[in-house]
């Protein structure tokens, strides 16, 4: 195995881990988007929260979430590992800096990535945690013959909260820089390079990183708003 | 003893003394028969013989790598950071070598010819007649070693013309071509030192030459972070350390280019040949003040359609010059194609010395056309308009107005010229395809250097001399992409058979030691020179010397000469190096990194090289390629050269007071010894 | 034109350094490094040390020269080495800040002289193609696309002078390790150990400690020749498919 620890801890390695689970969480993220979107449905949360129900009962699903938890984990700590080597590269920094190339995204991702760990971590402890403590009341719909928890209902108490609704905001502008940034980035770490492909790459991960955050960020503006 | 007897023997002693060793038999077969007849030295044996080699430029860097991949152990010198520094990297124009893959006549004779004559006679036939039978393999060297040639659509190699030759065979890659030839043998020296087989040191100048009964065994070199003086003992010693064009101060050359390993071999008794040649460029851009520190040069491949000129009236001088008019506003009628019309035959694409000879006649006479009266115009305006009709055609119109001409032509000198006319404008804040260049001709290369025989050796026994450091293939001018060629085949293919010759009856010698009484006492030599220099502490620093140096060069012995003035020049440089030993201020400390210290051991052997420039320059009462007596030219003012009284190679053996001079007299066998002729 | 200069000085490898105020009088015909020669004039009539800068060729190609001129290396001009920036680009009165190269792999030897030689030694450990003077074939043997030849020529135009590391905020030399990777990849003369090239070149540049690449692309906005940043994914993917395409460990 050593070739393969080798290859992982070499600099391109360390940055393929980052590209591969990247992309494996941007397309967790449309899965997840797809999901959270039944809450603006006005059914009582039956669509909601029948597929929450889904999503944590179903083998398969659990397994790959598992997987999902460990590409999180897995792509905060190497992003951690990777800046801290970078930043020592450069003891002793400069003075003045005025570069042409001054994409703020692509300059803060390691920031970036710290603040939507941290809105992870509360988003996690508001609905998945919660309902893995059994905080929830259950509900039980018509046709279903089994109770389900009511995260439908926490939801909606959370987001007629103002400052959370700001908190997710904030988390989805996060998650707009982190994507403009990554989603090309990852290609290009995988040395998808390419002068016909890589502008459309790019029009693409615009599009997806302006689209899957706005998505997310529209449930609780409708909720405080609308609801 | 009568008179005669004496003059015989001193003749035979000059001959072994500058034995060329040029082996007998045709021509054509000279190098054959001499690589089936040279010494060898086993594989076994040249594990033990170890080879300095001094500069890391074209000539340097292949042979480093080519002696280390036969096995040799290699030490590489060079005072840059990295050996990819060296000024080899600047040349942009291409390399020629006799392919003829454009079907076009070129032969290995053809390519011999045209280098014994664009160097106006003056270059040994056989040294000359090697390099272009070697060029071939120089191309396929470096393809293999990736260099990224210019292609044709087939994948084929694509050749161009240059400077006054009928055939296309220069090879090149875009502006760059020096570039990727040095990166090519850069990556082959790179790959002997992974392997061990050389070692490199950078930031190490070398400050003297130690000779061990009568062999070159080593070098004392200074180490430039810390100042430390080193000794390094080897079997052999190889210099190839470029041109000594910095003795004008203000040359094409880089900051760094120096004569001073080549000039210490000089002091241990090398003998420096042929030193009053030197090429002047055509194209350069302008001096535009006395902060100047460099010359830049413009590819003499912008003479293919760049016209020059002066203005015919002194009032449109003095206009453009306080720029009350612009020399678009100059009309036809009143320019002067000087070019063109004195040598109506190649026009503006004259050979690089009658060029720049012809712009100082006219900035002489007064129509220098900037506000120093020493530049003229390089005007690409007919050929904008002439690309500009024919593009238009191609496009389908065929009544254009003139400002799609314009467009069009712009376009195709763009893709032309676009990297050098972008340079220009980045130095001179002009825009070239508005307003015509202004050029004037600048130091460019030296085609005289170390003596060196058939072997590449000088007249020291193990001392080598390789590139633009010897003197032996370009004669008194050298033609366009011709310099590329001769570092190349130096360094790839003649030195690594010919050191051969040498350490073949060295095979017995054990490694050399440095700590000898003559390592010792050069070193100390050394200390004490560089303790002299600190020790001045006058007033004026190195740099003033330099301008002031330069200044004199240019005046005395630049692109015309005259013996009076030559006679001015050398009290002047004696005067000047008295001072320099006594008011010179040197900042900072010797053991530390020191680029004043540096410049000033360099420019203290500028000083004594300008001195035996002159001297040469004094000794040839003839004019030739790119030295230009004013005393001998033909009634309409070119150059009248004296093949009876002066076809040789002038050696000499430096002496504080009175240089000695030898005479190698030059055989020609092959060609016919003819005036040169573009009118 | 009277400039302020606040420069780096820093005596060896071992000081710390720091800023120093310089007043110098230029005019706009002068390049950058000749307005620093008068200055350094200047200190050395007053029998003061001049400030060290590497340069050499003075005509933006040998890659010498280098630094970081108000918070830009070689300066606020695109696509222009240190030696090719005039000073009519800058205004009478302006203060300009000059520093050395930054990185730990590029340890400052004086002022704004930087030891470079990690890109040596990542050029040793396989930046070249393995071919022994005389072994060449007729150099038409192999045609070679026209594209491909001026895509290989496009990387292979890198100077060497750093940049690039300075510029990146990660301080990483890959569009540096990954030009060389890319120019001689490109051709088929290259392409046959290219393998094995890719991987001691990546293992040479990670060894001298510069950064990992974050794809900024400050690099690529910054080089004197405009190298693309395309060449750093054609070294990953080279990289990647030589680490798990070989049957044989490489070392």
């Amino acid at each position: 195995m050593n070739w393969l620890s080798r290859f992982f801890t070499s600099s391109i390695g360390r940055k393929l881990i980052m590209s591969l689970t990247g992309l494996f969480l941007i397309l967790f993220l449309v899965v997840h988007l797809v999901g959270n979107l039944q809450l603006l449905n006005e059914d009582d949360g039956f669509s909601f929260n029948t597929y929450a129900y889904f999503m944590t009962h179903n083998g398969l699903v659990k397994t790959i979430s598992f997987g999902l938890y460990f590409f999180i984990v897995l792509h905060a700590i190497q992003g951690i590992v990777v800046t801290i080597h970078n930043r020592k590269s450069r003891k002793k920094n400069y003075r003045q800096l005025n570069f042409r190339e001054a994409d703020f995204a692509s300059r803060n991702m390691a920031v970036l990535g710290l603040l939507i760990l941290a809105f992870l971590f509360m988003h996690m402890g508001d609905f998945w945690l919660k309902m893995k403590m059994g905080q929830l009341d259950m509900v039980k719909y018509d046709g279903v013959n089994y109770p389900v928890n009511d995260l439908y209902t926490r939801v909606n108490t959370a987001f007629s909260v103002w400052w959370i609704v700001v908190l997710y905001v904030i988390g989805q502008i996060a998650l707009f820089f982190h994507l403009k940034h990554g989603f090309y980035s990852a290609f290009q770490t995988l040395g998808w390079n390419h002068p016909k492909y890589t502008p459309i790459i790019k029009g693409i991960g615009l599009v997806f990183s302006v689209v899957v955050p706005l998505g997310f960020a529209l449930i609780p503006l409708y909720i405080y708003f609308v609801r | 003893m009568s008179t005669i007897a004496k003059d015989n023997t001193a003749e035979a002693e000059q001959n072994i003394k500058l034995d060329s060793k040029i082996p007998e038999g045709p021509l054509e077969e000279k190098w054959e028969n001499y690589k089936g007849s040279m010494n060898l030295v086993a594989p076994n044996n040249k594990r033990h013989l170890e080879v300095i080699v001094v500069g890391t430029g074209l000539a340097g860097s292949s042979a480093a790598a080519s002696l280390a991949e036969l096995g040799y152990k290699v030490k590489a010198y060079t005072f840059h950071d990295s050996p990819r520094r060296a000024h080899s990297i600047a040349a942009q124009g291409g390399i020629n070598a006799a392919k003829n893959y454009q079907n076009d006549g070129d032969s290995v004779y053809r390519l011999f010819y045209d280098t014994i004559k664009g160097g106006d006679y003056r270059s040994r036939e056989a040294n000359t007649y090697r390099l272009a039978e070697v060029s071939a393999n120089i191309i396929d060297q470096c393809v293999a070693q990736g260099v990224p040639f210019a292609r044709e659509y087939g994948g084929l190699l694509a050749n161009r013309s240059f400077g006054g030759v009928q055939v296309s065979r220069t090879f090149y890659a875009r502006g760059q071509t020096g570039q990727q030839l040095l990166i090519g043998a850069y990556s082959a020296l790179s790959r002997q030192v992974s392997s061990g087989q050389v070692e490199l040191f950078t930031r190490h100048e070398v400050l003297d030459i130690v000779i061990i009964d009568g062999k070159a065994r080593g070098i004392i070199v200074r180490n430039l972070i810390t100042g430390e003086i080193e000794r390094h003992s080897a079997h052999a010693v190889v210099l190839a350390t470029g041109g000594y064009g910095n003795v004008f101060y203000l040359s094409t050359n880089a900051m760094g280019c120096n004569v001073t390993a080549a000039w210490r071999a000089v002091q241990r008794g090398a003998y420096m040949a042929n030193p009053c040649y030197t090429q002047i460029h055509p194209t350069c851009i302008p001096v535009s003040g006395s902060y100047q520190s460099k010359l830049t040069l413009m590819s003499e491949s912008l003479r293919n359609d760049g016209r020059v000129w002066v203005p015919k009236k002194k009032e449109d001088v003095e206009a453009i010059r306080s720029k009350q008019k612009s020399p678009n506003d100059i009309p036809e009628e009143d320019r002067d194609y000087y070019l063109e019309r004195r040598y109506p035959a190649f026009g503006n694409l004259v050979p690089r010395d009658v060029a720049s000879r012809a712009a100082k006649q006219a900035c002489d006479r007064g129509y220098g056309v900037n506000a120093t009266g020493l530049a003229v115009f390089l005007d690409f305006n007919a050929a904008i308009e002439r690309y500009g009709k024919a593009a238009a055609h191609q496009h389908g119109i065929h009544n254009p107005d003139a400002s799609t001409i314009r467009k069009y032509g712009v376009e195709v000198i763009e893709q032309k010229y676009g990297n050098l006319f972008e340079m220009y404008e980045k130095i001179t804040g002009d825009d070239p395809y508005r307003t015509p260049m202004m050029i004037y001709p600048a130091v460019h290369y030296t085609m005289g250097g170390l003596w060196v025989d058939y072997n590449l050796q000088t007249n020291v026994d193990g001392l080598f001399a390789l590139g633009e450091c010897n003197f032996s293939d370009h004669g008194a001018n050298r033609l366009g992409a011709s310099a590329l060629m001769q570092g190349l085949a130096d360094g790839y293919f003649v030195i690594p058979y010919t050191i051969g010759q040498f350490l073949s009856q060295e095979i017995q010698t054990p490694p050399i030691p440095n700590d000898t009484p003559e390592f010792l006492k050069a070193e100390k030599e050394v200390n004490e020179r560089i303790d002299r220099l600190m020790d001045i502490n006058g007033e004026v620093s190195v740099d003033t010397f330099h301008r002031e140096l330069g200044h004199i060069m240019w005046e005395y012995c630049g692109m015309a000469r005259n013996r009076e003035g030559l006679l001015k020049g050398r009290a002047m440089i004696r005067e000047l190096r008295d001072r320099y030993w006594k008011e010179v201020y040197i900042p900072g400390d010797r053991n530390e990194f020191n680029p004043e210290l540096e410049k000033a051991l360099r420019v203290a052997d500028f000083m004594e090289m300008g001195e035996l420039m002159i001297l040469d320059a004094l000794d040839r009462e003839e004019s030739a390629g790119g030295h230009f007596r004013e005393e001998y030219q033909t009634e309409d003012g070119e150059a009248l050269r004296r093949d009876e009284e002066y076809a040789y190679v002038s050696a000499w053996e430096w002496d504080e007071e009175e240089p000695e001079l030898h005479k190698e007299k030059l055989v020609f066998e092959n060609v016919e010894l003819k005036v040169r002729s573009y009118k | 034109m009277k400039l302020t200069l606040k420069i780096w000085r820093q005596k060896d490898r071992e000081e710390t350094g720091g800023f120093e105020t310089y007043q110098v009088e230029a005019s706009e015909e002068m390049s950058f490094l000749e307005m620093l020669d008068v200055l350094n004039q200047e200190l050395i009539e007053q029998k003061k040390e001049p400030v060290a800068f590497d340069h050499d060729c003075r005509e933006g190609i040998c890659g010498t020269c280098g630094m970081m001129i108000n918070g830009q290396p070689h300066g606020p001009l695109k696509a222009t080495t240190t030696c090719q920036l005039h000073m009519r680009h800058f205004n009478d009165g302006e203060t300009i800040l000059i520093e050395p190269f930054r990185a730990n792999s590029f340890p400052v030897v004086k002022d704004l002289v930087v030891d470079r030689s990690a890109f040596d030694r990542i050029i040793q450990a396989g930046g070249y193609i393995s071919v022994d003077t005389g072994q060449a074939p007729d150099g038409n043997v192999i045609p070679i696309e026209k594209d491909q030849a001026s895509s290989a020529f496009d990387a292979a135009a890198c100077i060497g002078c750093g940049a690039c590391v300075a510029a990146c905020p990660n301080a990483s030399a890959v569009l540096f390790t990954g030009a060389k990777v890319s120019h001689l990849t490109q051709l088929p003369q290259g392409d046959v150990e290219s393998k094995r090239r890719v991987q001691r070149m990546v293992a040479q540049m990670n060894k001298e400690g510069f950064g990992n690449c974050s794809n900024i692309s400050a690099c690529e906005a910054e080089c004197p020749k405009e190298i693309s940043v395309a060449n750093i994914a054609r070294m990953n993917r080279e990289y990647i498919s030589s680490s798990f395409s070989t049957d044989k460990v490489m070392d």
